[in-house]
């Protein structure tokens, strides 16, 4: 048996001889990345661009394949931030300058304009007597909020927000007037802080792939043609319609549905990989859809059912599902009756060697994942995706470096918080 | 806290609750009822100079707690912070009373002053946890596995500093690598594939000081907890080994292809599985091969007959095999008949590589029959792309099979739950959280590779680094004698009062993280270490022995009876609500952030898990004059989303025997209610709670009020 002799130890978790990890993006792999970081001992910040931490996952309505929803992960790991002394977050924030090397790296944090400032309560008051709307990017414009508003109703940090392009500022500064904790302060600046750091995880995730450019999709003819995305808030408790999915156009609930897998995806001319999550999206959806309308009709066209791993369940509790059919074949075109106003997908279904086209009430396009676009001091590849090499303690993971699901991306996030900590 | 402990008491009058209650006269409830050492109100605690008020009164009068009666504790803990010698409680007036009841309303002022009573009682009966440390805590980490995934494990945690003891069962270290010829790639260039990556990995293992490797030997038995698990290995003798944490990467075996004679198996000698076309190429580099091949994918997976999940690395593998043929034998063709080709992510550009070959022909379908002919196979497909039934005849098959998890049994833990890691369907060692992939019901016990879940080379790689930094982390915490997720950081633990225990058991069968052994009488022996302070073991205690010193029976009793309940002809009812801290808090805080009413009539008490609830405060509030008690927690069942794994679901277990203390005690079944939410449900809240007070206003009042 082995024999044990020097070993090379080295007090890991020491403040005063170890710098922190910084970590930016905020979304499920960073929030992970930090929390884990910190529960081991590790000194960490936390970058995130929005105004609030929860990234993707917290616009997401459910998981699959267990159909729960994504807050509830969330509120735990936000438990674990509030109560760990050795996190800090920077929110609405980004970084405009990583130099340095493995073990000193310094970096430019540069946080907007701050309008509310953290003595704000989330009382609301503010929101009752603002003129402004703006578009809600939360529900990817599908509504509006006030320009001064709660991200949703989970954020951390808990506090409002102020549009910096829809807010009149002082010229209206009714919301000032009207706070009794004097939050609101149209003097705030932009601020840069430098910071030091062992080494840098960089999660700065995905958003979908634009639908308006599937031209054969007709993604802009019709509201009733949505992304996957943009389905998700229409399912969720606290999107556009508070759960009761109704479709855009007329607010009644659809009754025909069809879903474009791969829509942009595995195709060269757009994302010419397959974005790995898409199948179980739409899988999911098409239950989801079922519990809230159970006699609606689904029909759902791809090119290969990429549920992978003991997900297969979750397949066949779709395959044997009597309003839902998986049809092998690629739907090609979509139009608007102009009569009837009814959408029309016109799809081939190869196994029976024919091509079709059906009417729906409503279609999802399934479309891919883009990686944000992050700092050129980092080293991407041909998809845009950061590179699984980087400099030695930096560290790309997640949908920043290749498409995957959430519970991958934890794992990634864990994998790589331990190669932080071998600095 | 000890009875003379000095209490502040802070109201906060911002955010509609001065406008919603009389905070001078709740002030009276604190100062005159419980003559607490000060009580204050301030118009809004959370301001700068709220808190340096806190601040200085707690010097001023030297207090030993402050209860904070504003906002919900979900929201401004990072200005809540005094000390970690003073006591701290948040009463939740704004979400839960102010938000939500009727402003100035009698009830919702009883509703505060209610609140407040049992924020005030509950320090009363708390105490600031005194951390178990143990003495000589083991930061050294066993990994049970050398295959890729172990051995990726030792690496990566050696060169974290930490010292790794890599155990393997066979002569020598590689598991399924030793089998492999090339690799797959999984990133560009994806026109090339890759050498194995054992014998650089092996280098590592070799270079490093961290890592001490014990070939043919097994683990005879594990005991103990984090911090301090004490592995006997078995290698025609015994060795002792002192760890703190432990990385299980058993691995897989093949599916076994015997099983699949339809597809042609042991009928022809031309068929074979990947395993064994992997070693043929690796072991004769100018291997010879027929004209027609034949891949099988699928074979004996996604089939409810053998295996019914995909094993997720055999299309790969598949396609990794094609190109092995068609640079070994550019005169052979290769078919490939599937189910669907799964590459995911950028394994789409190494699919797309060998669709370029106009020699290798795919397509969908269902194998129908493979029939031996004299020199040839003949396979029949159905349900195919071309229409049309297809027949065709080959020189060899090869089989896809898939990956069966060995399974962690050969830890021997001496756990009374079980020698290996509880496992999920089709026995895979997995977590069953989404967003916590490797949360553990053997606390210090991390599952990582093809043992948890079916994956390929790289995904083994990295999950094998996740695995040991959770090993890493639950070694680091035991050592701040603190919980990992998801009470991380609770430096609570459970103390047993052993001269009233009777030896029921109760409490080693229902933890779900095996915390208890027991003696051979039956006397439960607590690992304080494996522990995640869910309290369940308190709420299965009939004798009531097990308490947390921030969480117990007195605590939550207290704020039970400190409750003031009404005259019955007052016609005010009394629904007490245990709500799990998880989901269902959330969910009543964000229904008050949203403003939704409900009826004031309910009583707020947070608990860990529903699990967690002990009968005896059933029996509390039910002879105090309660009218009803709703429990309110996570999903459970098959997708079940308590984080305590079966903590709500024992709500149904107990509940026969907590029906039985009703009908000892005449009252209603109804009294008790249980209702799951998820964290969402927030706008079910109100329907809730209001249906369950119309239902017991029906009843009438709890017989017992005023006794």
């Amino acid at each position: 048996m082995g024999n044990v002799e020097k070993r090379d130890r080295r007090d890991l978790m020491s403040a005063e001889k170890h710098k922190p990890i910084v970590v930016i993006g905020g979304g499920i792999s960073g929030v992970t990345a930090a929390v884990e970081l910190a529960e081991a001992g590790k000194e960490v910040i936390l970058i995130e661009e929005q105004p609030y931490l929860g990234g993707n996952v917290v616009k997401m309505n459910n998981y699959f394949p267990k159909l729960c929803p994504p807050s509830c992960g969330l509120e735990i790991n936000l438990r674990r931030i509030r109560q760990n002394p050795r996190i800090k977050v920077f929110t609405s924030s980004t970084v405009s300058n990583i130099s340095g090397k493995k073990g000193n790296f310094s970096l430019q944090i540069t946080t907007s304009p701050q309008f509310v400032k953290n003595s704000c309560t989330a009382c609301g008051e503010c929101v009752e007597v603002c003129p402004e709307e703006r578009p809600d990017e939360f529900n990817y414009g599908l509504t509006k909020t006030k320009a001064v508003f709660l991200p949703h109703e989970m954020a951390f940090p808990m506090k409002y927000t102020i549009n910096e392009q829809s807010c009149k500022r002082e010229a209206c500064n009714r919301c000032v007037e009207v706070c009794r904790y004097n939050a609101i302060d149209f003097t705030s600046k932009e601020e840069k802080t430098e910071i030091e750091a062992d080494a840098v995880i960089v999660a700065t995730g995905w958003h979908n792939y634009d639908a308006g450019r599937l031209d054969t999709l007709n993604y802009h003819a019709s509201p009733d043609i949505v992304t996957n995305v943009e389905f998700e808030r229409l399912l969720a408790p606290n999107g556009p319609g508070q759960g009761a999915l109704l479709r855009p156009s007329d607010n009644e609930p659809p009754k025909e549905i069809v879903f474009v897998q791969c829509a942009g995806s595995r195709d060269e001319n757009h994302l010419p990989y397959c974005s790995a999550v898409c199948c179980s999206a739409s899988l999911k959806h098409a239950l989801t859809l079922q519990e809230k309308l159970p006699e609606s009709k689904v029909k759902i066209f791809y090119i290969d059912l990429r549920v992978s791993g003991r997900n297969e369940d979750f397949l066949n509790r779709v395959k044997e599902h009597r309003n839902i059919d998986l049809i092998k074949g690629k739907a090609g075109r979509i139009e608007v009756d102009s009569v009837s106003k009814k959408l029309i997908v016109e799809a081939e279904d190869i196994l029976k060697g024919v091509k079709k086209r059906h009417e729906a009430d409503m279609v999802i396009l399934a479309t891919g994942i883009v990686p944000h676009k992050f700092s050129d001091m980092v080293t991407k590849n041909e998809y845009g995706f950061l590179a699984a090499k980087q400099q030695d303690g930096i560290f790309a993971i997640s949908c920043s470096k290749q498409p995957m699901d959430v519970s991958s991306s934890v794992k990634e996030a864990t994998a790589a918080a331990l190669r932080a900590i071998q600095i | 806290m000890k009875d003379e402990g000095r209490i502040g008491v802070y109201i906060c009058s911002g955010c509609e609750i001065g406008n919603c209650i009389d905070v001078e006269k709740s002030r009276k409830v604190a100062s005159d009822e419980y003559k607490v050492t000060h009580a204050d109100v301030h118009s809004a605690l959370c301001s700068v100079e709220g808190y340096d008020y806190i601040l200085r009164n707690i010097g001023e009068h030297k207090l030993d707690a402050v209860v904070i009666a504003a906002c919900s504790p979900r929201v401004k803990t990072e200005v809540f912070d005094f000390s970690d010698k003073i006591l701290l409680e948040r009463v939740n007036l704004r979400e839960q009373v102010a938000w939500c009841f009727e402003p100035m309303a009698e009830d919702t002022r009883m509703a505060a002053d209610d609140a407040l009573r049992m924020g005030i009682v509950k320090v009363k009966n708390t105490a600031i946890p005194v951390p178990f440390i143990a003495n000589d805590i083991s930061d050294e980490i066993l990994i049970a596995g050398g295959g890729i995934t172990g051995i990726t494990a030792a690496i990566e945690g050696a060169k974290a500093g930490y010292i790794v003891h890599l155990v393997e069962r066979e002569a020598q270290l590689g598991g399924k690598q030793l089998e492999l010829h090339k690799q797959y790639p999984t990133q560009a260039p994806f026109n090339v594939l890759v050498d194995p990556v054992l014998e650089e990995k092996l280098h590592e293992v070799n270079r490093s000081k961290n890592i001490t490797v014990y070939t043919s030997t097994t683990i005879e038995k594990i005991t103990g907890q984090p911090g301090a698990f004490d592995v006997t290995l078995q290698n025609g003798s015994k060795q002792q080994l002192r760890v703190g944490a432990i990385v299980a990467a058993m691995g897989w075996t093949p599916y076994d292809p015997n099983k699949l004679s339809h597809l042609g198996y042991g009928k022809s000698k031309q068929v074979i599985t990947i395993g064994e076309f992997e070693m043929m190429v690796k072991e004769n580099p100018n291997l010879k091969l027929p004209k027609n091949i034949l891949f099988i994918q699928c074979a004996g997976s996604r089939d409810e007959n053998h295996l019914p999940y995909c094993s997720s690395y055999c299309c790969s593998t598949s396609l990794k095999q094609t190109k092995y043929i068609r640079e070994l034998s550019p005169e052979s063709s290769v078919f490939i008949v599937y189910k669907d080709i799964r590459t995911p992510g950028l394994g789409e550009a190494f699919y797309q590589e060998v669709q370029n070959d106009d020699q290798v022909f795919f397509t969908k379908g269902e194998i129908d029959e493979v029939l031996p002919e004299k020199e040839h196979l003949r396979v029949t497909v159905k349900e195919t792309l071309l229409g049309d039934d297809i027949s065709l005849q080959v020189d060899m098959i090869i089989l896809a099979t898939g990956m069966v998890p060995a399974g962690t049994d050969d830890l021997n833990l001496g756990y009374r739950l079980g020698k290996g890691l509880p496992e999920l369907k089709y026995n895979f060692a997995d977590s069953h959280f989404i967003c916590f992939p490797y949360e553990t019901r053997r606390t210090g016990i991390y599952a990582a590779g093809c043992v948890r879940s079916p994956m390929d080379i790289a995904a083994c790689q990295e999950d094998a680094a996740g695995a040991m930094f959770k090993a890493i982390q639950c070694i680091e915490a035991t050592k701040r004698g603190e919980s990992v997720h998801p009470r991380s950081g609770d430096k609570s633990f459970p103390d047993l009062y052993m001269d009233r225990c009777t030896d029921c058991k109760r409490c080693t069968e229902e933890c779900p993280f095996g915390t208890y052994d027991e003696t051979e009488k039956g006397t439960p022996l607590p690992n304080p270490n494996r522990c995640r302070r869910c309290g369940i073991c308190l709420g299965s205690c009939p004798e009531r022995v097990i308490n947390f010193s921030n969480f117990s029976i007195n605590s939550i009793s207290s704020m039970i009876k400190a409750v003031e309940i009404p005259d019955e002809f007052e016609e005010k009812p009394r629904i007490l609500v245990f709500v799990c801290e998880n989901d269902a808090y959330p969910a009543i805080d964000m229904a008050g952030t949203k403003r939704l009413k409900y009826s004031p009539y309910v009583r707020i008490i947070p608990v860990r898990c529903l699990g967690s609830i002990n009968k005896v405060w059933i029996s509390d509030a039910l002879s105090c004059g309660y009218d009803g008690i709703l429990q309110i927690g996570c999903k459970p069942g098959d997708d079940y989303q308590c984080h305590f794994i079966h903590g709500s679901e024992l709500t149904e277990t107990r509940g026969e025997n907590i029906q039985e203390a009703l009908q000892t005690m005449m009252l209603e079944p109804e009294r008790i209610r249980t209702e799951f939410v998820e964290i969402t449900d927030y706008h079910k809240i109100p329907g809730i709670i209001n249906n369950y007070v119309e239902e017991i206003e029906e009843i009438g009042p709890n017989p017992f009020k005023g006794m």
